[in-house]
């Protein structure tokens, strides 16, 4: 499978990587593309947040039903016992840093994964804040390795550059470097609030350690109460964590390679939980695309080296896949998701899951209702009715 | 619950119990945040630690901000990973000497509840889901005798910890199956700073000291059997085995 790679092992967290350019021209697309402008001619869905409790859910399946809406509150009902629901429980960042030449010109650092032995992987934006469109922003000054910089109130030097990608490394304890992280930064901020977003507004009910750089957002209306509601309908729960990276850096060639390569780690038991849904016939069913991509790359690097068979195996490894209408999945039959219009990059890759108009009617009917689109607003379930095909 | 290769999270880490069950559990092999308000007395109970070879990491912040909750959650998780365990033993008496009820400032009502109860709540509304995600974990929430008995002068430290017992048992039963386990435990009246405080006129020689109390709290965290969720423990009446 042409554009997968999945490193895995048991031993030292996996590095990851730039990929050597954007890939331009080929079928590659941005996975939670939300700050791209709105594509002509497609259906509005708005902009208001949605409270967790409220959200509402566009139900989809390929298999040429309409699509109908329920509340995302009705999920226990809406699966079968014997599923098993997959959640990234990656907390976010306060991947919005402030920083500073040696110069003294200001920029803003954009974490694009986790921090490690004090290495900032991100992406440079230029003067100006989250009410500027990302592409609007000022140029970033253009560093260079080995240069030094503030970034957090810290001292840093430039490891790597290319473009506005740059890697920083900090000196300062691992203690230190979070105290300044939490200090100073901020989550990444959309250009469609006007307030500021907290850490508090952007973490799911589950979230642990903090890899991501922005919230894997279809999660969010999984509140206790829906959760407990799927326990009790029999449906398994596991999880794994997943870097999930930026959604859009304002940069029309450097979003085109979006996702770029995320680490992920996947728990012996979700593996375990996985095998028992399959054994008794259950679906495998992702709490959003970051989740597809771990399973799927964690898939494709299955026991005999080959991803025959769709056999994934617990531990870490960084994910450079991208789904598009042309991937076939190996391991999740179902997909909980933001909702995206034709023309957005996100719309794209659900149509590994469903056929393009089955999704166009299923924007239809929310646009109609008045539902909203981007992190904070309301979701669609893609369910097929069958298994994934061995 | 083993231990040993736990991410643990002790707030009023710096002195006291806190750091007692701090320093217990770095010797048995946990990873450990120290959560603190000032940070000489920290950095001084991490470096402790450190010097007897355990994992410990120092994080500044106080329990009684919203603000400070996800930092303190953040950087514990970005330095020690998963979470396992999490005890809520940061706690203030309000102004000393205590005063009677109708003597309470309303602030400071309103302060002593912020820091031992809606702290603990608000730390464990962002702790507890990735436990439960997860299937396991364990939280301690230290109360006190004063939660139970109607101590004149100890109404709103006893509120607060009558409230903080309170919630512990609604937590243990909404997150019973999940594998979590929640606990409240009495430690008894101990040799710290805050008993003296509280009673300046006490004997020393009959309290407990800090450890022996940290030793009986951290069995219980691996004694499911005799520590189930939702219950209330005393420390003293704990048979140490």
């Amino acid at each position: 499978m042409a554009g997968l790679t999945a490193r895995h092992g048991d031993g030292p967290g996996p590095q990851v990587r730039w990929p050597d350019e954007p890939v331009i021209g080929d079928a590659v697309v941005g996975q939670r593309g939300s700050d791209s402008a709105h594509p002509p001619g497609a259906p509005a869905l708005g902009a208001a947040e949605v409270a967790r409790h409220a959200v509402r859910l566009v139900v989809v399946d390929p298999a040429g039903e309409r699509p109908r809406l329920e509340r995302f509150a009705a999920l226990p009902q809406l699966l079968r016992a014997g599923d098993v629901v997959v959640v990234n429980d990656a907390a976010t960042l306060p991947g919005s840093l402030p920083g500073r030449t040696a110069g003294g010109q200001v920029f803003e650092l954009r974490l694009a994964g986790p921090v490690e032995a004090g290495r900032l992987l991100g992406v440079l934006f230029g003067e100006g804040d989250h009410r500027t469109r990302t592409e609007h922003r000022a140029r970033p000054p253009r560093l260079t390795a080995g240069d030094q910089v503030t970034v957090a109130g810290m001292t840093a030097t430039v490891a790597s550059a290319a473009g506005r990608r740059v890697e920083l490394v900090v000196h300062g304890s691992g203690d230190a470097l979070w105290h300044a992280l939490y200090a100073a930064g901020a989550p990444v901020q959309y250009a469609h609030r006007s307030e500021p977003l907290a850490l508090w507004s952007v973490q799911t009910a589950y979230a642990g350690r903090p890899w991501a750089a922005e919230m894997p957002s279809a999660g969010r209306p999984l509140t206790w109460e829906v959760l407990l509601g799927l326990g009790r309908a029999g449906i398994a729960i596991a999880s794994l964590t997943h870097a999930a990276g930026l959604s859009s850096t304002g940069d029309d060639d450097l979003d085109r390679a979006l996702p770029w390569p995320e680490r992920y780690e996947i728990p012996r038991r979700t593996i375990a939980a996985i095998a028992a849904a399959r054994a008794r016939g259950g679906r495998v069913i992702a709490i959003g695309t970051t989740v597809v991509r771990a399973l799927e790359a964690a898939a494709h690097d299955g026991h005999d080296g080959q991803g025959q068979g769709g056999t994934i195996r617990a531990g870490s490894g960084v994910a450079t896949l991208r789904l598009d209408g042309r991937y076939r999945p190996r391991v999740v039959a179902g997909l909980v998701s933001g909702l995206h219009v034709p023309g957005e990059s996100h719309f794209e890759l659900l149509a590994a899951f469903a056929p393009p108009d089955q999704l166009r009617r299923a924007v239809a009917l929310a646009a109609a209702h008045g539902l909203s689109s981007h992190e904070l607003g309301d979701a669609c379930l893609i369910l097929p009715p069958q298994l994934p095909r061995e | 619950m083993k231990i040993q290769g736990q991410g643990a999270l002790v707030t009023g880490a710096s002195r006291g119990l806190g750091r007692a069950l701090a320093e217990l559990l770095a010797v048995k092999g946990a990873r450990v945040a120290l959560v603190a308000r000032e940070a000489g007395p920290l950095a001084e109970a991490v470096a402790e630690i450190r010097r007897h070879g355990g994992d410990a990491h120092a994080i500044i912040g106080d329990v009684a901000s919203k603000q400070a909750i996800h930092r303190i959650a953040g950087q514990a998780q970005g330095a020690i990973g998963e979470i396992g365990i999490a005890i809520h033993n940061a706690s203030t008496l309000g102004p000393t000497p205590l005063r009677l009820v109708l003597d309470t400032e309303c602030e400071d009502l309103e302060a002593v509840l912020a820091t031992n109860l809606v702290g603990p709540f608000r730390l464990t509304k962002v702790l507890a889901g990735a436990m439960a995600i997860r299937g396991a974990g364990v939280i301690v929430h230290i109360s006190s005798d004063a939660a139970v008995e109607p101590y004149p002068r100890w109404g709103a430290y006893g509120a607060s910890k009558a409230a903080q017992d309170h919630l512990s048992a609604v937590l243990a039963a909404e997150l019973d199956g999940t594998g979590v386990r929640v606990l409240a435990v009495d430690p008894g009246e101990m040799d710290t700073a805050m008993h003296a405080a509280a009673i300046p006129d006490a004997d020393r020689d009959a309290l407990q000291r800090p450890a022996a109390v940290a030793a009986r709290i951290v069995q219980m965290i691996e004694d499911e059997r005799r520590a189930p969720s939702g219950h209330r423990l005393v420390a003293p009446r704990w048979e140490l085995r």
